[in-house]
């Protein structure tokens, strides 16, 4: 007897679980996304219209395609990598899908970064992105106590000494390379340059250490570091950089005099989604001209969607003109897809310069 | 005897549940994982190699010497911070007050290390609550800089790690009969020989053990020297991050892992022995 009703109470466990997992497939959109990307009413409003949640995971490049990696592309049904982060890792690593074009409204999508974003992240002929929004890495500045900072080489500096900061992470080596007249972009064919190339940076960044206040790790501690006045001078998104000048309009966002690094942000699916369907109708929504001014008008990043431009608010409109003139407009550097390999050169540069005096 | 054994077995499934799928089973992975090399071709290999990357890179081994050093030092600062509390609480105070303030003293780990460091670097920032106090009464022109030093690192560490010291010191200390202290007092005893000549060999056991969790705690943590650090404040564990997660070798970060367990574990095992010895000699 006893043992009859352990048989059927675990049967009946078992059971729901089941239930309770097919359930939340069916109904539910898991997105693995950066924080800012999916507004609470964007979220709120789509969940309306279509009956599906949405639960949210904030993540970064890195920590995506850890996760990714470790469940072999499952437990989410949606990602949002940058562009030039999903074509080594498919090749190296089969975490995403093919995205099935047909089943993107691609009218709604500036068509020139579209078609940038399927070749950069072609494996074997076939895109795994879809451009959602982009911006640019440059430096964000208190023009008031660091008058006349204005280029990567800025960061090394000693008429700033003490208070400068920046994320020591890739990005940063490549700036640091545009900063010393070099073209890190121009050696991703060759590895043996491009080591060469990192050897100098390195040299660099560890001379300029003595003038660092810190380094700043994550959207927030960026924004706190300037904010605080703990620094003055430091790399940053321009999207942080002009949400800081909305507070303190001494503090603006700047684009370098070298290049800013323009990056381009996606929508890719994961190998083993579980509700792709939630998956596209969510990439459509978010694209919708109407949403997606609402979320640059928000975060401040550039949107990808076409007919967004029109429900832009004057203010976003002006950080662009204010902050991108014609020519350093011209001269942003857009990240091409990193090659397989690279990160192992420069993971090993950023611990050295880390654990410098 | 039929139902006795059904119901061990029964009892036993959660156990090697936990044991065999939470514990046992991620580690043999990584340790398969530590002794993979992927070669120039993409071929997985069987290697040591990334064992002996540790040893040839310098930054790699200089790194966890610093810590280790580090975390050692944080533990001696912790015995000799929270000792005079631990006394204080079990032999000075009433007990109906002792309890209260034990509670006051849990507070911090309610609240959670993230928290708690973001709550130093209010305190702790050039125009923070202690420069401005510092400044408004005189005592300095400019602010100190505290921030993102080995100093508020170690603070940092200290303060998360304390409570683990205090807690088996209480009950070591507890345990132990004020009548020992008075009569040592009445054979004119001076306090620095009660000290050292009663309440520390006793009090060693509990002392061992809070240093073993506080030293395990603070070589293995991640957010304190990560956020309150600074820039040259490379510790091991944010080594093993950045294999992870930045160049997304998880054989050598697998490796890494290892040598942590196994490193950390040794200096263990070495105080052990010494504190061991010193029982013996203090008994004879």
């Amino acid at each position: 007897m006893k043992k009859l009703v352990l048989v059927s109470l675990t049967a009946i466990l078992t059971l729901m679980m089941f239930t309770a997992n097919a359930v939340m497939a069916k109904d539910t959109l898991r997105l693995l996304t950066w924080k800012g990307y999916a507004p609470a009413k964007l979220v709120k409003d789509f969940e309306a219209k279509t009956g599906i949640d949405v639960k949210l995971t904030y993540s970064n490049n890195e920590e995506m395609i850890a996760k990714l990696r470790a469940t072999r592309g499952g437990g989410f049904d949606l990602a949002q990598p940058s562009q030039d982060r999903i074509s080594f890792v498919q090749m190296k690593f089969p975490v995403y899908q093919a995205i099935d074009y047909s089943r993107v409204n691609t009218a709604q999508l500036t068509k020139s970064m579209l078609d940038a974003v399927k070749r950069n992240t072609a494996v074997d002929g076939k895109g795994y992105g879809v451009p959602h929004c982009y911006g640019t890495t440059g430096m964000i500045v208190n023009k008031k106590l660091a008058p006349g900072a204005n280029d990567w080489s800025d960061l090394w500096n000693p008429k700033y000494a003490g208070k400068i900061s920046y994320r020591l992470k890739r990005p940063l080596l490549i700036a640091t390379a545009f900063g010393m007249g070099e073209d890190p972009f121009a050696l991703y064919g060759d590895i043996d340059a491009y080591r060469a190339l990192m050897k100098r940076v390195e040299a660099t960044l560890i001379n300029g250490k003595k003038f660092v206040k810190n380094y700043w790790t994550s959207g927030d501690t960026q924004v706190a570091i300037i904010k605080s006045g703990d620094a003055n001078v430091i790399s940053g998104w321009d999207g942080k950089g002009w949400t800081l000048h909305k507070t303190n309009p001494d503090i603006d966002f700047i684009a370098p005099k070298s290049g800013a690094l323009g990056w381009i942000d996606t929508f890719a699916l994961p190998a083993k989604s579980k509700n792709l369907d939630a998956a596209y109708k969510w990439i459509n929504f978010m694209m919708e001209p109407k949403n997606a001014a609402y979320f640059t008008n928000k975060e401040g990043y550039g949107t990808a969607s076409a007919g967004a431009l029109e429900f832009l608010n004057d203010e976003i409109k002006a950080n662009f003109s204010r902050s991108f003139p014609q020519a350093d407009l011209d001269n942003i550097k857009w990240h091409p897809p990193v090659p397989a390999g690279f990160e192992k050169i420069e993971a090993k540069v950023l611990d050295r310069i880390k654990a410098a005096k | 005897m039929n139902k006795k054994g059904s119901t061990f077995y029964l009892l036993l499934i959660p156990v090697l549940l936990w044991l065999v799928v939470l514990i046992v089973t991620p580690h043999l992975d990584l340790m398969f994982r530590s002794f993979r090399l992927e070669t120039d071709e993409g071929n997985m290999i069987f290697s040591l190699n990334n064992y002996l990357t540790f040893f040839q890179d310098k930054i790699y081994w200089l790194t966890f010497v610093k810590t280790a050093l580090y975390s050692i030092f944080v533990t001696f600062l912790a015995f000799v911070v929270t000792f005079p509390v631990a006394f204080y609480l079990t032999k000075v105070v009433g007990k109906r007050y002792s309890g209260f303030m034990t509670l006051l003293l849990l507070i911090p780990i309610w609240i959670g290390e993230l928290v708690t460091v973001y709550g130093w670097m209010i305190l702790l920032r050039d125009n923070g609550v202690i420069n401005n106090f510092l400044m408004r009464i005189g005592l300095i022109k400019s602010p100190i800089e505290m921030l993102f030093t080995n100093f508020s690192m170690t603070i940092g560490l200290l303060y998360m790690s304390m409570l683990f010291m205090i807690v088996p010191m209480m009950s070591a200390l507890d345990s132990l009969d004020d009548s020992l202290i008075e009569a040592a007092s009445d054979l004119g005893a001076s306090k620095w020989t009660i000290f050292r000549q009663i309440i520390i060999p006793y009090t060693t056991p509990g002392i061992v053990s809070g240093g073993i969790i506080v030293f395990m705690l603070v070589i293995g943590d991640y957010v304190a020297p990560n956020i309150l650090g600074g820039k040259s404040s490379l510790w091991f564990t944010e080594q093993i991050y950045n294999k992870f997660l930045a160049s997304f070798n998880w054989s050598e970060g697998a490796a890494f892992g290892f040598l942590l367990l196994l490193l950390s574990s040794t200096i263990i095992w070495i105080a052990l022995k010494l504190t061991g010895q010193k029982l013996e000699r203090v008994g004879s």
